[in-house]
Parts: structure tokens; C-alpha cells; sequence
């Protein structure tokens, strides 16, 4: 059972071990010549596992901010994770003891993944998933670490090479785009982030877009899930719902 | 060359681990534990993901500058180029890393 899921999520990692090799190592290298070797960048890469986190951690260190502006930066930086699991509760349902691990892997590249692959007929969701997220991990593990240990010799140019993870995003928009008809929630997705990126500035935008983005998607719950409509004791629960919140 | 005790430097790792970590779970933890998931959380686990993708792909080119020189550019083309040929081929490691690569010439050889 474990090897049939092994087998079928390995496939869908290979956008992301790319991403991950190459950024990866990009942080091992910045890194290392702030002075910590490859140790340090094992053991972030293991207990933070966060991209752009990572990348913060490394002015955070070098400028010896204190604990407690380090975790308001964290919050700032990765409160769009919030998201993540608030949208794939179901997907990670009854995943048994590996669910802890699942939540900690659980990145903007895995999330993107596990959002939206389809678990293949008669494999295991819970392994599934599992494998995804740790493939996932090994990845950014084996990158950050090489990145330390021999990033100093590597001497090609490597600028704009960060563009993978968009261009990974960008791919799987496209697919989300092609896989269905109702094409609401993805605009509405880029639309909120662009304004708000507009009014707030790269820096301050994500936590209005994410309101924008829920408030949006409440009020038109009713329109873009027709189901509701159907069912009058969800409808109750719904309301009564809106009413605690 | 390090500017702090390496104690200091544990405990702000272990401090961003704990915050990344509660914020990835926090979630599950308010969710998870009812046996029938509400359908307002069923709702958002259908329609959320395609915002938050479109969310992230503005996020990865939040930096970038339309107002000075290459105007973004690069990002446009490249981002153009990806959507055509996975459009065309459907194939995903074709359209990251031929998309990638057509990046980095961009912003190494046409608009340095």
C-alpha cells in the first residue's frame, strides 16, 4: 500500500524538487556566508521548513533581532498558511498520527499540490499525502544543505532562477483554470491581491487580501455553491453559523 | 562573522518553527475535531484553493516594479509563455522548466 502511493505522488513532486533544489541552495549559500555552516542550514531546513521564512531568518539573524520581533515577523510572513489548512480539512481527515507531520510540511508548494491533485483510484490518502510532503521536505532538506556546503563553487549565473516557484504556481493556476467552468474564485483570488498589493505595498498586502478574499467568497456562497440551496438543514446550520461568527 | 550568541540564534529558529507551525495547524485544530466537517468549511474547501493559488502567484511577483525599468517585463513574457505552452503541450515540467529557462535568459541576456 505504501509503495503504490509512494509511486503515484513522486510523479506530481518533481515541479517542486526542482523549485526546491535550486531555492533551496540559494539559502544554504546566503547562509553560509553570514557565517553559519551547513549544520545550521540542516536544522532549519528541517524544524522551520519555510521558504521565504528561511530567507527572513537569515536578516533576522544577521541583524540579532529579538524573540519577540522575530515572532511577530514569523506571523507576518506566514499568516497566509492559515489558509491552507482552513481549505484542505477534509483532504487530511482521518490521516491517523501522520497528520502532525502533514501539518508541518505543509508549505505554499505542498498545499498547492495536495489542493489540487486528485488521490489516484485505490491508493491511500493518508500515505499519499504523506509522501507528497515528505518528498517535498527531502528536497528543500538535501538543497538548503548542499547550498552550505558547496555554494561557494558554484560559478555559473544563476539570477532569475527563483522564477521557478512562479512559474510552478502559474502552471497549476492554469490547470485549476482548465479544470473547471466556474472561473469566480480564481479571479476573484488575483483581482483581491492585486488591489490590495496596489493600496498596501509588497510588504502589507497579504493579510487584507485574505480578508478580502473570504469576505468575498462568504457573501457569495450561496451563488457559487448550489448545494446550500438544495439541502434546507444546511441552510439552517449556515445561518445559525452566521450568527455565532 | 556571526552577529549574536548561537543561543539566541537557536531559540529565534525554534521560535519561527513554533509560529510557522501553529499557524499551519490552528486550522485543524478549530475544524478538525467535529465529526462532520461544517458546511461553510466544505464550501471554502471547494472554492479557497483557486483563489489561493491565484493569491500566490500575485505573491511570487509582489516585488515586482511595473513603474521603472524592465516595467516587469520579463515577468509578463516569461509568465505568457508558460501559460501558452502548457495550454498547448500540458505538460508540467516542460512548461516550469522551459519557462524557467526562458526567464533567466530574459533577465540575463535581453534586459540586463
Amino acid at each position: 500500500m505504501k509503495r503504490k502511493a509512494f509511486l503515484s505522488a513522486f510523479p506530481h513532486t518533481l515541479p517542486v524538487m526542482a523549485g526546491y533544489l535550486f531555492l533551496g541552495m540559494g539559502f544554504g549559500i546566503l547562509l553560509e556566508s553570514n557565517g553559519y555552516s551547513f549544520l545550521w542550514a540542516f536544522f532549519m531546513a528541517i524544524i522551520i521548513y519555510a521558504g521565504s521564512m528561511q530567507y527572513v531568518a537569515i536578516d533576522l539573524l544577521a541583524s540579532g533581532a529579538s524573540l519577540i520581533a522575530t515572532a511577530v515577523m514569523t506571523v507576518m510572513i506566514q499568516i497566509r498558511h492559515l489558509f491552507y489548512g482552513l481549505s484542505i480539512i477534509d483532504k487530511y481527515k482521518n490521516t491517523g498520527k501522520k497528520k502532525i507531520l502533514l501539518i508541518h510540511e505543509l508549505t505554499d508548494e505542498t498545499y498547492s499540490l495536495v489542493a489540487t491533485t486528485t488521490v489516484p483510484e485505490g491508493v491511500d490518502k493518508g500515505w499519499f499525502y504523506f509522501f507528497i510532503s515528505i518528498l517535498d521536505h527531502s528536497y528543500w532538506i538535501i538543497g538548503c544543505t548542499l547550498g552550505a556546503l558547496f555554494g561557494s563553487m558554484v560559478n555559473f549565473n544563476t539570477k532569475g532562477v527563483d522564477f521557478v516557484m512562479t512559474a510552478l504556481f502559474i502552471v497549476i493556476f492554469t490547470d485549476q483554470w482548465l479544470s473547471t467552468k466556474n472561473h469566480i474564485p480564481a479571479v476573484i483570488g488575483v483581482i483581491c491581491s492585486l488591489i490590495c498589493l496596489i493600496f498596501f505595498g509588497p510588504d502589507h498586502f497579504i493579510i487584507p487580501a485574505m480578508l478580502s478574499i473570504l469576505i468575498i467568497l462568504t457573501l457569495l456562497q450561496k451563488r457559487l455553491d448550489p448545494k446550500e440551496t438544495k439541502n434546507p438543514d444546511e441552510i439552517s446550520v449556515q445561518k445559525g453559523d452566521e450568527i455565532h461568527a | 562573522m556571526r552577529s549574536i550568541p548561537d543561543s539566541q540564534a537557536v531559540a529565534m529558529i525554534f521560535i519561527m518553527a513554533a509560529v510557522t507551525f501553529f499557524i499551519r495547524g490552528l486550522p485543524f485544530l478549530l475544524f478538525s475535531g467535529k465529526s462532520k466537517t461544517p458546511s461553510y468549511i466544505t464550501y471554502l474547501g471547494k472554492v479557497l484553493p483557486y483563489a489561493i493559488i491565484g493569491m500566490l502567484v500575485v505573491y511570487c511577483l509582489k516585488n515586482v516594479s511595473v513603474l521603472t525599468t524592465p516595467f516587469g517585463l520579463p515577468e509578463l513574457i516569461a509568465g505568457v509563455a508558460i501559460v501558452l505552452i502548457h495550454v498547448w503541450k500540458r505538460n508540467t515540467l516542460l512548461s516550469i522548466g522551459g519557462g524557467t529557462l526562458f526567464y533567466m535568459f530574459l533577465v540575463q541576456v535581453i534586459f540586463k
